[in-house]
């Protein structure tokens, strides 16, 4: 086998994908083959390295060079430059925003530097598509030690010693979990993966699918030898393309090595994994409607109890977990729980990955130690507020969290003190929103979700999910009085009190969230008739100054919908009752005379 | 018997382990409401999505409401049904399924029967204060069920009807969140898809969204029309339920005042479905009999057990679902086409009028039937034998419509010569009533012995499937029977997998029989109704002076003077008729 | 393709495929390693910098020491190419110039594997290359 002297890890995530990492790749391979350095330097296809602000990403191995929004025609020069003569491309490196520097190691870039990679230790890092990258970086090691040397009650105390928590939002112990589904009672169980990941701009699931699919076939290997299962199902939405197709290989690979199938380890362990596929309900990432999903049936939740654990798929105990709490699985294993349980909060433990999103500077996938603060997250991480704008609220937890603002930016994040504070975890969604945010029309976007991806089964998230955004939306046209607001904070709660599932239990918590910390901005726009942010078109008016008019008619003959009038050199007026707030006149105006208010 | 102690509003309650908060309130004399919550015992029908949010309690340490109807109590569980919190969101729940609905009461044909409507004048809604846009879809009308999904309040009972209990499988929830609705595939037709016109999902609708096509219009039209004649025909166990309508006690007979109300109501003549209930027997009879026969002599290619075919329902659960088998069941026709078919030939004979003269309109606690008569095979030359057939509930709206005080009619009889019936024709309105009535007349012709006891006991009952076996002098005869068609798909597997042992098997499609028909008055979840109806039956055939219907004196003249003998040709163009495969094979392309 | 039977088996496997990517394990966390970086400009390649790179790419895989071996501009030592730049965990930088192959090996024998200084070092005040 070659010796390879360097590696180019390009990210194949569905991120950088989209933005052509595969023709970057190519490229690479070609422009490595002019120079006979195909023996010498590998190119490697990794999962995503969660840059994905900066992406496609591609990192050289071993100096360690990080590059950022690399594109196709890049790539002859990377060979030349950085192979060839060993100078590094200085415009392809990650410019620092705050030092003005470039960082060509990304340790040292702030989106890295206080991260801690449990979940994602093997993203970025090793080709999903090769089990033996996989293997060499201890892989199915975990599981041999379970099956070899531990018994599944001795695997079940390890998960619970490390404190592990449900990350698919719940926050159940998992370890508990295990315990639950071992100690049913029947011949035939299953090991579920939840992978239906729904939240709005929430990826870490898809990631680690994508970068690193064996982990997860490991760990539910493993579940199955604890609770006494031989069968093994991956729900997982269609619209994951890659990830499907990294599992399907990783499935296939792990058959062929004997680490799924018959006889594991030569220890008479029995374990194999089918995927099946959801249609994309957000529901169906609640665990009953997944089961039901799954069984063919219509995806909606029934009541719980009975618990999947006593009665689950196809009426058989069933343990479902989520991806990321998977591949948290195999390196508590081989390090112990204490290990995982010195990570973290002492009832929070471990790490957590979130999907950083909003007005960041750094948006991508960050993996970061549970108790960190949000400070540290947005400002340390996410490189602060995009363009100098001053940072407003922190909508975590997705349609299903709450939204955060200043006053929480030295929180702790763990799951207790984010539900304290209205929100929760949630699946790791972290949406950042800066002071042209209008946080009427932030919680009017989330219902919007849910009323989309409400199952209609039950009265008060069918309907009142559906009222909820009415009332939101007639306070952004302006078109509601402060009872309004009585009424939906009441709806609001009783919508959280009645729903039948986690779905409609939650889906007010945005509302609920930005009236407790916004409550002047619900008032503005209901008593004065005013979006202090400037977002709600509705509650917006131009006018011109007659002080500053001039008469020049300009505005006049760019209005679209000849809303102003004016006799030429004396000043106009614009009828807002005919105008449609484009701001084509603010825009032509020469003397700053048209203004919003 | 594991037993839990619990506190539902102060006061304690113990129970057996598995009872819910639901049903330990109720022991205490507290009723918890409901909306989509529905149980009917014995029946296999048991509707708790705990979807409508309404009967959500309070429960102690736990972070949010229960659902009284779904949730098991527990040790020392601390439950308040009617706190403040509870009651505010109840009634907020409701207001917003309000919100949801269209209010059109006044104009409903549910109006006073509705649950929806009737569970907001319990919780005292006076306005609602969330008021949005309403769901809109598409309507349905098919020859007996129409659907108006604006109306529908996603309780599923009607799901479950379909489903569970039939396990026809037409009626599912479909879309998503607002627009989320029941339907069948596609938002298909009822027509298009493979509904058996059963109604029962009509019987355990909570609110006008599903009725049944009314034809009471084309009643009174037909009994203003001087040039026509109109002849009634009711069926047995149309007189067990309709005092029901008319605030009478559930089993309440009012065969009497039915007749008089009729009468009052304009039909030129009241007949009754029984005689046409006997005359099946005696087709019907003859065949097993036939059947039976070659069996014994060892004839292969003979068809056993043999089915029943009275019922429309369960005709069409075979046309669609069984067609492979559609050579089995009796090819007699149903009571009601069997009247139409006699009283457009025989009686028009009889009374010398034109056949496109005469209206013949049944009256049935069925929707099924609706459909039946709408049969191409059961018309001549487009002129259906039996012109249009409407429930029970129908017929409660046209007296009351005819300003009719029902209560003070005084009893009347049935006109002759399709008058005159049997205490065996009279149970075929039960489950079991029609192999009964058939064993009676099968055993005396078979045996030439005559029947001592004619209560066979041991073939009545409310169990989903029964047997018995009847000693035919010697000869034992197993008999099976299965009502809601659910039971009937499991001993049609058995006939289909060779391992039925009946010789012959009774079928009805709706749970009870007739007498759970989804033409009857609602019943409201409460299946002791049924089981009143069905007590009322067996006590009209107990009064009866004849029994079994080959000693109906008319039914004997009626062959003597007009079709001979039963099975001969005459009988086989009138009385008899085959069945079509109607198997929805889906292209997947 | 080999099939896992044992636990042993799969430890074996990690050890042959560990190498596979060493490269980027190593890349990590090049402090705690050795570091050698070549001058891989028109100079040094042109002395032979590519081949005395192998050199130690191979002499390090088959001797076991975990290393990274990187390579770099010029060092503005064209009079005495091949020059490397050698690291050892903890210590600061020092280029030898002139590098043979006699001399990379002596390297490696004395410095990097005992920390004794041998002949060829250039110095100067330097911090790094970077």
């Amino acid at each position: 086998m070659a010796k390879y002297k360097s590696h180019i890890l390009v990210c194949g995530g569905t991120g950088c994908r989209a933005s052509l990492g595969e023709e970057i790749v190519q490229n690479l391979i070609t422009a490595l083959e002019e120079n006979n350095l195909e023996q010498e330097i590998q190119v490697v296809r990794t999962g995503c390295f969660g840059f994905c602000e900066k992406g496609p990403v591609v990192k050289m191995v071993p100096d360690n060079t990080f590059y950022v929004q690399v594109t196709p025609e890049d790539a002859n020069e990377l060979v030349l430059e950085h192979v060839v003569k060993g100078r590094k491309v200085e415009r392809l490196l990650y410019l620092d925003p705050e030092t003005k520097e470039r960082v060509s190691d990304s340790k040292h870039m702030g989106f890295y530097k206080k991260q801690i990679r449990i979940a994602l230790r093997n993203c970025g890092f090793i080709n999903p598509e090769n089990i033996d990258e996989y293997i060499a970086r201890d892989g199915y090691s975990a599981l041999g030690k379970v099956l070899v040397e531990m018994t599944p009650e001795d695997a079940i105390k390890c998960i619970k010693d490390s404190g592990l928590r449900g990350r698919g939002g719940g926050g159940f112990p998992t370890g508990l979990k295990w315990e639950f589904t071992r100690k049913a009672q029947s011949s035939q169980k299953y090991v579920v993966c939840n992978a239906d990941e729904g939240d709005p701009g929430a990826f870490m699931d898809r990631s680690i699918l994508e970068g690193d699919p064996h982990t997860v076939l490991e760990a539910m290997a493993i579940c199955g030898y604890c609770i006494g299962a031989d069968a093994g199902l991956i729900y997982i939405r269609a619209e994951y393309p890659l990830a499907i197709q990294r599992l399907k290989i990783a499935i296939d690979q792990a058959r062929q090595y004997g680490v799924l199938g018959q006889d594991i380890f030569g220890t008479g362990f029995n374990f194999d994994v089918e995927i099946r596929y959801g249609a994309g309900a957000f529901v169906c990432g609640e665990e009953t409607a997944l089961i039901h999903s799954m069984e063919g049936l219509r995806g909606e939740p029934t009541v719980k109890p009975p618990f999947p654990a006593e009665r689950g798929y196809k009426d058989k105990p069933t343990n479902v977990n989520n991806v990321e709490t998977f591949a948290n699985i195999p390196p508590i294993i081989l390090k112990g729980g204490e290990w995982f349980a010195a990570i973290g909060t002492p009832k929070s433990t471990g790490t957590k990955v979130f999907a950083l999103a909003g007005k960041v500077n750094n948006v991508g996938l960050i993996e970061v130690p549970m108790g960190i603060t949000l400070r540290e997250v947005i400002f340390d991480i996410g490189g602060g507020i995009k363009g100098g704008k001053k940072f407003k609220a922190v909508q975590t937890g997705g349609p299903s969290g709450g939204c955060l603002t200043d006053k929480h930016l030295d929180i702790p994040i763990d799951y207790e003190n984010l539900l304290a504070c209205g929100s929760m975890m949630g699946s790791g969604g972290m949406i950042v929103m800066d002071e042209d945010d209008c946080m009427v029309s932030v919680a009017k976007f989330y219902l919007d979700f849910t009323v989309e991806e409400s199952c209609g089964k039950c009265a008060p998230c069918r309907i009142g999910n559906k009222r909820l955004h009415e009332m939101l939306d007639k306070i952004t046209l302006g078109k509601a009085d402060e009872d309004e607001l009585t009424k939906l904070r009441n709806l609001a709660n009783v919508i959280k009190d009645t729903s039948l599932c986690g779905l409609g239990q939650t889906s007010p918590n945005p509302v609920l969230s930005t009236m407790d910390n916004f409550s002047d901005e619900y008032l503005a726009h209901v008593r004065d008739g005013k979006c202090p942010a400037g977002q709600c078109k509705a509650l917006m008016h131009y006018v011109i100054d007659s002080h500053l008019c001039v008469g020049c008619t300009l505005c006049g003959r760019v209005c679209p919908v000849d809303a102003i009038s004016g006799e030429k050199k004396t000043p106009h007026a614009i009828d807002s009752t005919i105008c449609i707030k484009c701001g084509a006149c603010l825009e032509k105006c020469k003397f700053g005379a048209i203004s919003v208010q | 018997m594991e037993i839990v102690k619990l506190t539902i509003d102060d006061k304690p309650v113990v129970v057996e382990k598995g009872t819910t908060l639901l049903e330990a309130a109720k022991t205490i004399g507290i009723n918890i409401p409901t909306l989509c919550y529905m149980k009917l015992e014995d029946l296999n029908f048991e509707n708790k999505p705990g979807g409508c949010r309404i009967c959500v309690v309070e429960v102690e340490g736990r972070r949010n409401l229960a659902p009284a109807c779904k949730t098991e109590c527990s040790e020392g569980m601390v439950v308040h049904s009617h706190t403040v919190r509870v009651v505010n969101a109840r009634r907020t729940v409701m207001e917003l399924i309000l919100s949801d609905h269209p209010a059109e009461c006044l104009t409903c044909a549910k109006s006073g029967e509705c649950e929806l409507q009737t569970l907001a004048q319990n919780l005292g809604i006076r306005e609602i204060h969330y008021k949005g846009e309403q769901s809109r879809y598409k309507g349905d009308k098919s020859p007996a069920i129409i659907r108006e999904m604006d109306k529908c309040i996603m309780c599923r009972r009607c799901e479950t009807a379909c489903n569970d209990v039939q396990t026809v499988g037409v009626l599912s929830a479909i879309n998503r969140g607002f627009e989320a609705v029941v339907a069948p595939a596609f938002e298909m037709d009822l027509d298009h898809s493979v509904c058996t016109y059963c109604g029962q999902c009509v019987a355990v609708c909570p609110t006008g969204a599903l009725t049944e096509r009314d034809y009471t219009w084309k009643v009174i039209e037909a009994l203003v029309d001087p040039n026509k004649t109109v002849v009634v025909q009711t069926a047995p166990a149309v007189r067990a339920a309709l005092g029901e309508s008319f605030g009478m006690e559930p089993g309440t007979l009012v065969t009497g005042k039915m007749v008089a109300a009729l009468r009052k109501l304009g039909f030129d003549y009241v007949f009754d479905t029984d005689f046409a209930a006997d005359l099946t027997i005696m087709e019907e009879g003859a065949e097993i009999l036939d059947r039976l026969s070659k069996h014994i002599n060892g004839d292969k290619d003979v068809k056993l057990p043999i089915l029943t075919s009275c019922c429309p329902g369960w005709v069409n659960f075979l046309e669609h679902h069984f067609p492979e088998m559609k050579d089995i069941p009796s090819t007699a026709k149903s009571p009601q086409q069997m009247f139409g078919a006699i009283a457009k030939s025989y009686l028009a004979k009889e009374l010398d009028i034109k056949r496109e003269n005469m209206v013949v309109v049944s009256v049935m606690p069925c929707l099924a039937k609706k459909y039946e008569c709408t049969r191409e095979e059961f018309s001549v030359g487009g002129d259906p034998d039996v012109n249009m057939s409407i429930s029970t509930r129908e017929l409660a709206q046209l007296i009351r419509n005819a300003n009719i005080d029902f209560n003070k009619l005084t009893d009347e009889d049935f006109d002759n010569p399709l008058g005159s019936s049997t205490g065996a024709s009279v149970i075929f309105g039960t489950t079991g009533g029609v192999i009964e009535a058939a064993v009676r007349t099968a055993y005396e012709q078979f045996t030439k012995l005559e029947l001592k006891k004619v209560d066979f006991e041991e073939l009545r009952g409310m169990e989903g499937i029964r047997q018995a076996t009847i000693d035919f002098n010697g000869l034992p005869i197993n008999i099976g029977i299965a009502h809601g068609l659910g039971n009937a798909r499991k001993l049609l597997e058995d006939i289909k997998a060779g391992k039925s042992v009946f010789h012959a098997i009774e079928i009805m499609a709706c749970p009870g029989g007739c007498i759970g028909g989804g033409g009857q008055p609602y019943h409201h979840g409460d299946v002791e109704i049924l089981k009143k109806r069905q007590r009322a039956i067996y006590r009209e055939d107990a009064g009866k002076p004849i029994r079994k219907s080959h000693e109906n004196p008319y039914i004997i003249k009626l062959y003597e003077e007009f079709l001979g003998k039963p099975l001969s040709d005459k009988s086989h163009e009138l009385l008899h008729t085959h069945y079509f495969d109607k198997k929805k094979r889906v292209e997947i392309s | 393709m080999a099939k896992v039977k044992t636990l042993d088996d799969l430890r074996k496997m990690k050890d042959e495929l560990k190498s596979r990517i060493s490269l980027r394990e190593n890349s990590d966390n090049p402090e705690s390693l050795v570091q050698v970086k070549v001058s891989m400009a028109t100079c040094g390649i042109a002395s032979g910098a590519k081949e005395i790179m192998n050199y130690f790419i191979e002499e390090f895989d088959s001797q076991n020491i975990d290393a990274v071996v990187t390579q770099t501009g010029c060092m503005g030592y064209c009079y005495a190419e091949p020059t490397i730049e050698v690291t050892l965990p903890g210590e600061k930088p020092l280029v030898f110039g002139n590098v043979t192959f006699s001399k990379a090996s002596e390297i490696i024998e004395k410095y990097i594997k005992e920390g004794e200084l041998v002949d060829g070092i250039i110095p100067d005040n330097y911090e790094t290359i970077e």
